[in-house]
């Protein structure tokens, strides 16, 4: 492999770089373990309530037995297809409601009270009539993360397409670019981050709607792991559940951010 | 010499909830093969209107608009800033009027690469604008404009965004790759400088509702526009065009008169 030549002050300038990464990256790490540690202490010391509080160990201890009697797999298989079917839907369904509403400035102006109010409801406040529609099954969980997430992907995107440049706009104009022509050559390649960040922002939402969903009719899933420790006071049992959750959430995160990077390296956007 | 162009009582009115607007009032004007014309008057005043009636994007309300060829395919349009698309290669950029069209022939792609390299950009073709100068991108954007081989080519004040260096260069340029093509090219620009010295004739409009006041022959030299500017004749071209948009005069003389009321009973 080629070295690259470069003079001893960049090299210094390099090396200060990478240490002030490796310390942020260390105290990232140490906060985490001393803040478990402390949890762990003050529980075994009796000076917080460990059956209110759980305790580290006892949350391995959960975790330990959920993956011994294999239980745990279902749980996490279930609330993960509900949630990438969930993301995935939302994510097309809300690209191709924003790129039809984006070809009529008239439907944009019809739409555009209802999208305002739908987004700012309480979707949970729909639960009662999704379980009659849709029934207490899975398609009522992915109906719920669809309604979370749909609107404001909608929204988010439809911005992105109306804040393409006027005068990018106007070359394709002189160009005498039809609007598909517009849309595919301009209007979504330019969206590409904007696109990647509804992505980020969908991941979340996404989490928020199979949980709610799994709250109101779950047998089954983290969601119904952590109604059901609330109900029977086995604190360490949501904890548990809910640490698996910021893992999975972090790992689809993660995988996304992974994904911006490929994208945007592939069509020449700065990172 | 053969007129290309023609624009007779051209009259363009926009409509807003406010009411009516004239943008150009009773606009003639006749463009000639081979001639580099410039638009020069007052910000506002509706240069770039014009040009978008010459390039087809807008329709007179009243008055014709007479060309010797297809608006539709012969028209280049370069704009002020090069808008080249940040996700394309520079080459990939000049292609996209000719993708637009739906013709890309193996010789479009060999002429776009013969352009490249006959105008310096042969060695960033693969590259990405904005790893491009500021002049090299209106090159660039440019040459996306004479790949479709236009009979006209309408530049609205393709230089505003440059430095003043970087400007003249350019404008050298431009005027340069306009002559060899043997084009016909409208500028629009409010620097009468550089319509004097890149043009052959300077026409003059009027505050809006737009109007040709005067049209200027401004053929000093053959030379560069460096040379052009210090030709003989050259402050009194300016001083001669600089009176008539008399900015201030036309400020007071239109005034409202753009406006067309709604109710007229």
């Amino acid at each position: 492999m080629k070295k690259k030549i470069c003079s001893k002050e960049h090299q210094k300038y390099l090396r200060i770089r990478r240490s002030k990464s490796i310390i942020i990256l260390v105290i990232q790490i140490a906060l985490l373990v001393f803040a478990v540690l402390l949890w762990e202490l003050l529980a075994r010391k009796e000076i917080i309530d460990s059956f209110i509080t759980s305790s580290p160990s006892k949350i391995i201890q959960t975790f330990t037995n959920l993956v011994g009697d294999g239980s745990i797999w279902k749980h996490i298989l279930s609330t993960l297809y509900e949630t990438i079917i969930g993301f995935l839907l939302s994510t097309a369904v809300g690209t191709v409601v924003a790129i039809l509403l984006w070809f009529s400035k008239t439907c944009q102006r019809i739409f555009e009270p209802y999208l305002v109010v739908l987004n700012s409801l309480p979707k949970i406040a729909l639960g009662p009539i999704i379980i009659i529609w849709v029934g207490a099954g899975r398609g009522a969980i992915i109906t719920m993360t669809l309604l979370i997430t749909l609107i404001i992907t909608i929204i988010n995107t439809l911005a992105g397409f109306t804040a393409v440049e006027k005068d990018k706009l106007l070359l394709m104009q002189t160009l005498h670019a039809n609007k598909f022509q517009t849309l595919f050559k301009l209007v979504l390649p330019a969206n590409i981050p904007n696109m990647i960040s509804c992505l980020k922002v969908n991941v979340g939402l996404t989490w928020v709607g199979t949980i709610m969903g799994e709250y109101l009719v779950s047998k089954e899933g983290l969601g119904y792991l952590i109604v059901y420790g609330g109900q029977v006071f086995n604190l360490s049992l949501v904890m548990c559940s809910t640490v698996i959750l910021c893992f999975l959430a972090g790992i689809m995160y993660a995988t996304v951010a992974i994904l911006e990077k490929v994208v945007k390296k592939f069509f020449n956007f700065e990172i | 010499m053969e007129e290309i162009v023609k624009l007779s009582g051209v009259k363009l009115i926009y409509h807003s909830k406010n009411g009516e607007n004239m943008a150009i009032r009773d606009l003639n004007l006749s463009v000639y093969k081979g001639e580099f014309l410039a638009l020069v008057g007052p910000s506002g005043s509706g240069k770039t209107t014009i040009l978008s009636l010459l390039a087809g994007i807008l329709k007179p309300s009243e008055g014709e608009i007479q060309t010797s060829f297809d608006l539709k395919n012969k028209v280049g349009y370069m704009l002020q800033k090069d808008q080249l698309f940040n996700w394309r290669t520079i080459y990939k950029n000049i292609l996209l009027g000719l993708e637009i069209k739906g013709k890309i022939t193996k010789e479009d792609k060999e002429y776009a690469k013969y352009l490249l390299q006959k105008y310096g950009l042969g060695d960033v073709m693969h590259k990405y604008p904005p790893e491009l100068s500021g002049g090299m991108k209106q090159r660039a954007a440019l040459i996306r404009t004479l790949v479709l081989k236009p009979e006209i080519v309408l530049l609205d004040e393709p230089f505003s965004a440059l430095d003043f260096q970087t400007r003249l260069s350019v404008g050298e340029d431009v005027r340069s790759i306009i002559k060899s093509e043997g084009l016909t090219a409208i500028l629009v620009t409010h620097d009468i400088s550089e319509a004097i010295s890149i043009c052959d004739r300077v026409a003059v409009l009027s505050r809006k509702p737009a109007t040709i006041k005067n049209i200027y022959d401004t053929r000093l030299n053959e030379g560069t526009i460096l040379e052009k500017r210090e030709a003989q004749g050259f402050s009194e071209l300016f001083t001669k065009i600089w009176k008539e948009l008399d900015i201030h005069e036309e400020e007071n003389m239109f005034k409202g008169t753009s406006e067309i009321p709604t109710d007229t009973t």
